[in-house]
Order: structure tokens, then C-alpha cells, then sequence
């Protein structure tokens, strides 16, 4: 008898204990994000810690530039995060086939998405998704509108209009005529390259095209950018050449320039900064009446680390990051990063409804030399941000640039061979 | 006859020492030579030989990147030798001057940026020299040279010679503080015999002094070699893992820790990034052997 009561006394204390476990459960989520920390701790995780409470979620972002790195050496480790925000393409699908991501099809959240927007996180032959989509961002030059208005510039459409207005900014003075520095190379190629390229090599037919092996770097539409870019030197700042990224960020927010090649993702950063009134426009097109492309690249998504010690709250988590309750609060917190999911969402920024409305205008597609290309050594969008740079400062000819390409891509990818 | 003792005690107080040593040091720098001779091939880990150092010197887009760097990192070291190390003698030799006021004062300013971050030391040089925020180009426009101003740090032709200039700004307190010392040690008998036998002022330097700190100028050297081939903080918090611009600024530091850790859009790969960190190890163990055994032994020394 009094050994029963011992034993029962046990399993109470047994209980007691594990209920108190699972209360505790932790979720850390690695991302690369440090500029969303206060908008994930003010509103999305308490939002899913209302609806979960059991859970309980941390956000520990690493800075952009290292995430990838910190990342495959904690993994490596196995002292990662439960969640990982996934970078699209190859770093993700590198760290499913190393067994870190857990595959994702069986949950049932996964299809609220497109094929479109799965795309960037599954096998080259769509078998297994590893991420649920979050969110992409848009290409596109946000500009200042007083400074628009001051010079009596009309909003750009076509190339001719586009080089006409910076060249009426240059002369007035009173505005740098664009903002772009070429120190930190990935702007030339993230926010010049590939944000004017689309119009040439016609997005998507383009991009697939040269996968296929098709098209070559070295064809006139994969080439006339390039030009394109030479002439963006002489609208850059003075010492361009060392300005960086939050150089140029600062230059726009302050006032002093007229024009920004941007993504979207700056939309919240620059809505808490200027004290004028922006807009945007699109990449501008070659002739009146061509069609229109744009980057609309998906950017973010989220998985689940494989050797989790709390798989169903990460599927919990995930389940929930697919829902159109997280789309609508991630794209009205984040103005400029889009939902990619099938429920349209609608968005409350002027800044961020005109530019998501471009989809409904253009054809878009993804940055060309994510989706396989940049699988080898040498890495061809690495090179491309050295290619951007060199146009830029008119280092080599864009022949020469699209040759250079070409010859590293075919050194190592077959089809192009 | 008695047996030998056995002295524990030697062994008892090597084993920390050895110890630590070996785990934080021998066993990493073996265990980076032995990954070098593997390679991923579809998620196992192979044994190639040196597959990978075929690659590196042979393949001409690994092999060029290692020879840029290379004379990039030669360069770098030049330009510590020619100008850090000069000065730092001088500054020494002025410092100790014995009717020099405020000595100590300028002893700690200038040692001061010795023990600054590198992340601070770059950041810092990187805002001084903006063209957008930067009080050089306004300094330059107050005495009327402002088309002497260039964006230092994005132009190919001057971005590394800048950045190995602001390392000899930071560290050129080390030889400062050693020479120091030296001529510190030289007993003032010496002086005075040469004063008498009209040895004064900047001939009592090079005839006397100089010959006598020969030996620090030498360990100075090849802490500056070591250092600088080992070279990557202030690179990376400047310029980026990219080493821009147009890899111009690219040392044996950066371009391992591209290739070892990946960028960007590149994966990391530790074996090629092993056996760039062993070619650099190569690299300071003969430059190290050539100092040791060709110059330190054939310096002559003197009794004071």
C-alpha cells in the first residue's frame, strides 16, 4: 500500500514536471533579418503566443552578410535554432540535402502557396519543399516626389524619359541625380543589374532560356545592360566609388538625392526617415509600349531545422507562418516585403501598394542567377556584382563583361557548354 | 649503483602548458592540414590526396585569385616594412631623447591605436575617408589641395596601399615600444666612450646605437611578416568578405575565408578552404626558416 502511494506520488511529481516542460517549450528562429527584431517581438511573435500558449518563440537574428556563414557552422555544430529563415535557392536546398531542413510536404499549410512561390525552396524536380514561402520583394527606383515636382520632371517610363530626368536633375544641381555607390558591389548587381535586365531579356523566357542553355551571357540581351549601367556613372555621387550601402540609403532619406535603385525591402526603413513624399517607378522599358518585367524575387521562406527537439511546435509555428493571418500582419508590418501566399492581401503603405501593384502590370520573374546558375565555382552571381561594378566605372566593355561571364559559367555548367 | 630519479617534476609543470597548447593550437593547425587532402563528393567525405592543392595552384581561376592575393599580401607587407618599421625607429629614437618633454604623453597617443579593435580602427578610417561624410576631403579643401582627394578606398589602383596604411597607423606603436626598450638597454658608458672619441648626435645613432638594436629590428621584422601574412580583420571590416574593389585589396586572409566559410551566394567549402590555410601556413613557415636560419645566426652580436 504504501509503495502504491509512493509510486503515484511519483508519477504525480512525473506529470507535474512534464506539463511544466512543455509549457516551456522554446522556439529560437535564426535569421538574417536584425532590422525586423522589434516588429517580430512587438507583433508577430505575441500575436502567435496569444493563439499558442504553449510556445513560446525567440527571434535571434545575425547580421546579412554572415548569416550564411554563422549559419552552416552552427548547424555544422548542431547548436542551430529550431526555425530557420531560409535564403531562396541553393544555400536552402544545400542544407536540406545536408539533412539540416526538414522536408515539409506533409503539412497541409503548404497549399496556401503557388507553385511560383515554392519554387525557390524545393529539389530541382519539385519533389520535396523544405520552406514555407514568406515573403519577396520587388526591383524598382523609389524617387523623391517634391524633388520631382521642384524640377518639373514627369515620372519616367521608357529608357529615353529615364536618362532625359537625371540628366534635367544634373544639371539643376541641387540633387544628386541618383543614389548608388559601388563599395559594397552588390547593389550594382542587386539594384542595377538585375533590376533594369529583365526589360532585355524578356524575364522569365530569359532566365529559363539560359538555364536550358539556350541563351549565352554573351547574346545582346544579356549584354545590353551592362551598357545600360556605363551610363549610370556620371549620375552617381562624387567618389561613388567608396560610397556604401547605407551611404547611399542616407543620401536618399536626407534629401540629397533625387532618385534610389531600389528594392522594396527599404520601404519601412525609408517611410521612418524622409520628411518628403516618395514614389516609385518601375524599371524603365526601351520603347513606349513594350512590355514590362519586373523582379519579384522571392527572398524569404522558413524551415525547420531536422534535428529540432520540439518538431510539433515548429510545425505548429510554420503552420501558422503559412496562414493568411501571418501574411497579413508580416506584409502590413513590412511594407515591401509581399506575401507570396495565394490570398491576396491587402496592403495599407501607398509606397508598398503601388509598387505590389506592378504585378498586376508586368510580367514578373526572379533575379537570373539565382535558380542553379550560381552553383558552381566560379560563382556567377558573386561575379555579376564584380561585372555591375565594372560596368558602372566603365573598368571593361560590356562585351568583355558578358564574355568573362560566359566563360566562368561554361567552365563548370554543362548545358552552357 | 643507483638508478637515475626520474624527474616527475618536469613533466608536471610542462603538462599545462603542453596541453593547452596542443588543443588550442597543434591539434587545429593538423587537423586543417589533414582536411585539406579530402573532399565533399555528393554529402560523403573523401580522401583525395592533394586533389585540392592540384586545384588551387593549377586550375587558373583558383590559381589566379592565390596569386593576386598573394602579391597583394607581399605588397601589404612592403608597405609595413618601408613604412611602419622606418618609423617606428624614429619615432623610438626620438622618444628617447633624454631633454624631449611629454615623452610618456606621446609614448601612450601613439601606442593608443594598438590596442583599438579592428572593426573600430576600420570603421573609423572608413567614415574619415568617405567622400560623402568625411572630414578628409574638407581638411584637404581648407589648405586648398581638394583635387588631391580621390575615393581612396573604392579605387583599385589605391584601395590596398590605403588600407595598409591605416594598419601601419595602428600598429606602428609595436616597433615604437621594442626599439624603445632596446635603445633604453644600450648603457650610457658606451655613449660616452663613443663621445669621447667624437662619436655624437646622429652619427652616435647609426655607428652605435643602430648596430646595437640590430637584433630588435630583426624580431621586428618578423612579427611584421607573420602578422601581415596572417593579415584579415581590418581587410574584412573594410572592405567586406569581397574585398572589393575588383578584388583588389584581396589577401591570403580573405580569400581563404571566402572559400572556407562561403559567400553570399557561394557555399563554404572547408577543404579548399584548408588548403588555402595551407598554403598559408607554408608560406610563414619558410618565410619564418629563411629569417631563422639565414639572417638571425649571421647577426653579430654585441656585449654590453
Amino acid at each position: 500500500m504504501k509503495r502504491k502511494i509512493i509510486s503515484l506520488a511519483l508519477a504525480g511529481t512525473a506529470l507535474v514536471a512534464t506539463s511544466a516542460y512543455a509549457e516551456d517549450v522554446t522556439l529560437t528562429i535564426e535569421s538574417w533579418r536584425n532590422d525586423d527584431l522589434t516588429l517580430w517581438q512587438d507583433k508577430i511573435i505575441p500575436a502567435f503566443e496569444a493563439e499558442h500558449p504553449g510556445i513560446k518563440v525567440k527571434f535571434t537574428p545575425s547580421a546579412p552578410a554572415e548569416y550564411n556563414a554563422v549559419l552552416n557552422s552552427k548547424l555544422d555544430a548542431g547548436s542551430a535554432g529550431d526555425l530557420i529563415t531560409c535564403r531562396p535557392f541553393d544555400a536552402s536546398l544545400a542544407l536540406f540535402d545536408a539533412g539540416h531542413l526538414a522536408d515539409l510536404d506533409d503539412m497541409e499549410a503548404m497549399g496556401n502557396f503557388s507553385d511560383v512561390a515554392k519554387s525557390a525552396w524545393q529539389t530541382d524536380d519539385g519533389s520535396a519543399s523544405f520552406c514555407v514561402p514568406m515573403a519577396s520583394v520587388i526591383h524598382g527606383f523609389i524617387y523623391n516626389k517634391d524633388a520631382f515636382a521642384e524640377l518639373g520632371i514627369e515620372v519616367p517610363t521608357t529608357e529615353a524619359e529615364f536618362f532625359a530626368a537625371l540628366d534635367t536633375i544634373k544639371e539643376d544641381g541641387s540633387y544628386i541625380p541618383m543614389a548608388m555607390g559601388t563599395n559594397d558591389q552588390w547593389e550594382a548587381a542587386t539594384m542595377g543589374y538585375n533590376n533594369i535586365g529583365p526589360n532585355y531579356w524578356k524575364g522569365e523566357e530569359g532566365r529559363l532560356a539560359l538555364i536550358k542553355g539556350e541563351q549565352k551571357l554573351t547574346d545582346p540581351q544579356w549584354v545590353a545592360p551592362y551598357a545600360t549601367l556605363a551610363k549610370w556613372g556620371g549620375y552617381l555621387g562624387d567618389g561613388y566609388e567608396a560610397q556604401t550601402y547605407p551611404d547611399s540609403q542616407n543620401l536618399f532619406t536626407l534629401g540629397r538625392a533625387a532618385v534610389y535603385p531600389a528594392g522594396s525591402w527599404e520601404i519601412s526603413g525609408f517611410n521612418a526617415l524622409v520628411d518628403f513624399e516618395m514614389g516609385a517607378f518601375k524599371p524603365p522599358v526601351q520603347n513606349a509600349g513594350d512590355t514590362c518585367y519586373i523582379s519579384d524575387h522571392t527572398d524569404i521562406g522558413i524551415g525547420m531545422n531536422a534535428k529540432t527537439a520540439n518538431p510539433e511546435a515548429a510545425k505548429t509555428f510554420l503552420s501558422w507562418v503559412a496562414s493568411p493571418e501571418f501574411a497579413s500582419i508580416f506584409g502590413n508590418a513590412l511594407p515591401g516585403f509581399f506575401p507570396l501566399s495565394s490570398t491576396p492581401v491587402e496592403l495599407e503603405d501607398p509606397l508598398a501598394k503601388e509598387i505590389v501593384g506592378w504585378r498586376g502590370e508586368c510580367e514578373s520573374t526572379i533575379r537570373s542567377t539565382y535558380q542553379i546558375l550560381s552553383r558552381g565555382t566560379p560563382n556567377l552571381e558573386n561575379d555579376t556584382w564584380g561585372a555591375s561594378v565594372a560596368a558602372i566605372k566603365g573598368t571593361s566593355t560590356p562585351e568583355e563583361l558578358g564574355q568573362k561571364l560566359q566563360n566562368g559559367l561554361a567552365s563548370w555548367y554543362a548545358p552552357q557548354q | 649503483m643507483q638508478k637515475p630519479r626520474i624527474r616527475w617534476h618536469i613533466a608536471v609543470f610542462l603538462a599545462p602548458a603542453v596541453l593547452v597548447y596542443t588543443a588550442v593550437m597543434i591539434f587545429p593547425l593538423f587537423n586543417t592540414l589533414r582536411l585539406s587532402l579530402f573532399s565533399k563528393v555528393d554529402q560523403e567525405r573523401v580522401y583525395v590526396g592533394l586533389q585540392n592543392f592540384q586545384t588551387l595552384f593549377g586550375d587558373p581561376f583558383w590559381s589566379e585569385q592565390f596569386w593576386n592575393a598573394l602579391g597583394n599580401n607581399f605588397w601589404f607587407f612592403l608597405i609595413h616594412m618601408l613604412v611602419q618599421n622606418p618609423i617606428g625607429i624614429a619615432l623610438a629614437a626620438i622618444l628617447s631623447h633624454p631633454r624631449l618633454r611629454f615623452a610618456a604623453l606621446y609614448r601612450s597617443a601613439i601606442f593608443i591605436p594598438t590596442i583599438l579593435s579592428f572593426v573600430i580602427v576600420g570603421f573609423a578610417w572608413k567614415l574619415i575617408l568617405s567622400p560623402i561624410w568625411g572630414i578628409a576631403p574638407g581638411m584637404l579643401d581648407a589648405v586648398g589641395l581638394k583635387s588631391l582627394f580621390a575615393p581612396w578606398l573604392g579605387k583599385e589602383e589605391y584601395a590596398l596601399t590605403t588600407l595598409a596604411l591605416i594598419s601601419v597607423w595602428q600598429f606602428v606603436g609595436i616597433p615604437m615600444m621594442l626599439i624603445y626598450a632596446a635603445l633604453l638597454s644600450i648603457p650610457e658608458e658606451v655613449l660616452e666612450a663613443g663621445e669621447i672619441d667624437g662619436i655624437t648626435g646622429m652619427s652616435a645613432f647609426w655607428k652605435i646605437k643602430l648596430p646595437l638594436i640590430l637584433p630588435s629590428i630583426g624580431i621586428i621584422s618578423i612579427l611584421t611578416f607573420v602578422g601581415n601574412f596572417n593579415a584579415f580583420d581590418l581587410i574584412y571590416a573594410a572592405q567586406g568578405a569581397l574585398a572589393g574593389p575588383d578584388f583588389s585589396t584581396d589577401i591570403l586572409g580573405t580569400f581563404m575565408y571566402r572559400t572556407f566559410f562561403g559567400f553570399q551566394l557561394q557555399l563554404g567549402d572547408p577543404h579548399m578552404g584548408s588548403a588555402i590555410a595551407g598554403a598559408m601556413f607554408a608560406i610563414i613557415l619558410v618565410g619564418v626558416c629563411i629569417y631563422l636560419f639565414g639572417i638571425q645566426t649571421r647577426m653579430r652580436r654585441y656585449q654590453l
